[in-house]
């Protein structure tokens, strides 16, 4: 069903060329990435300390500020929302390195853009893949630093929401990112420069729902802006991040 | 119609020609307009009632702000022709930006921490536009930074091209969801630049500083351009040629 839909999306977007073709192509493109999204997670299973890392880092970060502010959680809480989103920011940020380097390493990443498969949707698949192992599990970890921090319970549900939704973002800007300096000796910190300033709007509607689900206010409005910016992502980060990958694999 | 004039835009001697001869005629009126905006607007133009002198600061901030945006809409539309139709000119022009865009971001903010002092007491506020003003910073320094950490100049054009086409994508997304921000934890600042019941005896010098920086930056940008299309070109034979005149 998927399929015969983006069919009927590309082919309207042709000027009505629609052939049996273009919905077997589309239906192709699909089971291939949804091929590479299980290879990536499968790989990922077989090698568990990267799963783990980034949630450690953020659970470290998170730790950093009672030592750095004030054991109290009265000075903690009205931080709490800063202190997670950045702990989010920059553990999706560390964990950005595994999405393509050892693709990248042993030639697979050239393999599926020589392969004649749409090298979007197998982007899409990787950057899925990627969300699935990382931003994900940030979101179900961020009650615990929650917590930690002093936030009220009732405020656990529109958190995890809001990382959950607002990981998605960072993992596809993140996915430009990696594409662009791909290849590039120590390019941490050059990654960070570019994808930082690219995520600020996720860190300010994800803050903003964080604070208002503590203080137990309606949500909606940041939610469905970070939602919105998810959108745009998935519409145009795959294409970007295909683009850079065959810029960088030249 | 003729298509001529445009498939020399592909020849490098042709640009670095061109450039050299075009460069006078922005250059000169730039200087014009410049020091006629300076003179009315540091001489000329009467005190602010509320502000005194010190918004007198704004004949050089808000031109610098307004270029700061020029440019990067310059770069990435350079940077976008390129990409697409391959163009190598584009890719110079776009990397001749950066820097004189990286420039007219940071005299914005330096000018507008001047211009917090007196006014708000602090030099920096967290105010919308700075804070955009700041993003915009580095998005220039992360561009300029992909592009110098790519050695094979072919990629570093391509990858920072799809940079900054990305980035213009990003730049309104961010602009907004700052003043967005910013409206949620402060009151709305004291700087309303630009506001149209300005004296003409204000306005006028400020739209001549407007006017005479678009005309400095092409005036640079085509000075960069040649230095550009110089360090790509090195081992064409041209190139001895038009440095012996």
């Amino acid at each position: 069903m998927p399929a015969r839909v983006l069919a009927a999306d590309s082919a309207a977007g042709q000027g009505g060329a629609a052939d049996a073709s273009l919905a077997a192509d589309a239906g192709a493109a699909l089971r291939t990435a949804r091929l590479a999204l299980l290879r990536d997670l499968q790989l990922a299973f077989r090698q568990r300390s990267q799963l783990v890392q980034p949630l450690a880092f953020f659970a470290m970060v998170t730790l950093l500020f009672p030592l750095a502010i004030s054991p109290e959680l009265s000075r903690l809480r009205p931080v709490a929302p800063g202190v997670l989103w950045i702990a989010a920011l920059l553990a999706s940020l560390l964990a950005l390195e595994f999405l393509f380097r050892d693709d990248a390493h042993d030639g697979t990443l050239e393999q599926y853009a020589l392969s004649g498969q749409s090298l979007t949707w197998l982007m899409f698949a990787k950057t899925a893949a990627h969300w699935l192992l990382t931003g994900l599990p940030l979101a179900l970890m961020a009650p615990v630093a929650a917590l930690s921090l002093g936030v009220p319970a009732r405020a656990l549900p529109g958190i995890v929401a809001s990382v959950a939704v607002g990981s998605v973002t960072l993992s596809l800007i993140g996915s430009i990112g990696a594409a662009l300096t791909l290849g590039i000796k120590r390019s941490g910190t050059l990654l960070s420069l570019l994808t930082l300033p690219l995520s600020l709007p996720v860190l300010i509607f994800g803050a903003r729902a964080t604070e208002l689900a503590i203080n137990g206010a309606p949500l909606a409005a940041p939610l469905e802006l970070l939602a919105a910016l998810a959108v745009l992502g998935i519409t145009l980060a795959p294409l970007a991040a295909a683009a850079a990958v065959r810029i960088s694999l030249e | 119609m003729t298509w001529t004039w445009f498939h020399r835009l592909g020849s490098p001697p042709y640009i670095y020609a061109l450039a050299a001869r075009l460069t006078p005629w922005f250059a000169w009126p730039a200087a014009l307009l410049i020091a006629g905006g300076l003179v009315g607007g540091l001489v000329l133009a009467p005190p602010d009632y509320q502000q005194g002198d010190g918004f007198r600061i704004v004949y050089v901030h808000a031109p610098s702000a307004w270029m700061s945006l020029m440019v990067y809409m310059t770069m990435a539309i350079a940077a976008a022709v390129a990409l697409i139709w391959r163009i190598k000119v584009g890719h110079a022009v776009a990397a001749a930006c950066a820097p004189i865009g990286a420039s007219f971001t940071f005299v914005a903010l330096v000018t507008g921490a001047l211009y917090g002092a007196p006014m708000w007491g602090t030099y920096w506020e967290w105010d919308p536009r700075l804070t955009s003003e700041l993003i915009l910073l580095f998005l220039y320094l992360g561009y300029m930074g992909l592009r110098a950490a790519l050695e094979d100049t072919q990629r570093a054009d391509r990858a920072s091209a799809l940079l900054a086409v990305a980035g213009s994508v990003n730049v309104p997304i961010i602009h907004y969801s700052v003043t967005w921000w910013n409206s949620l934890h402060q009151a709305p600042t004291v700087m309303q630049f630009g506001k149209p019941k300005m004296a003409s005896s204000m306005l006028v010098p400020l739209l001549m500083m407007l006017a005479g920086f678009t005309l400095y930056f092409v005036a640079v940008l085509l000075v960069r351009l040649r230095g550009e299309v110089l360090s790509r070109e090195r081992a064409a034979s041209w190139i001895p040629e038009v440095l012996k005149t």
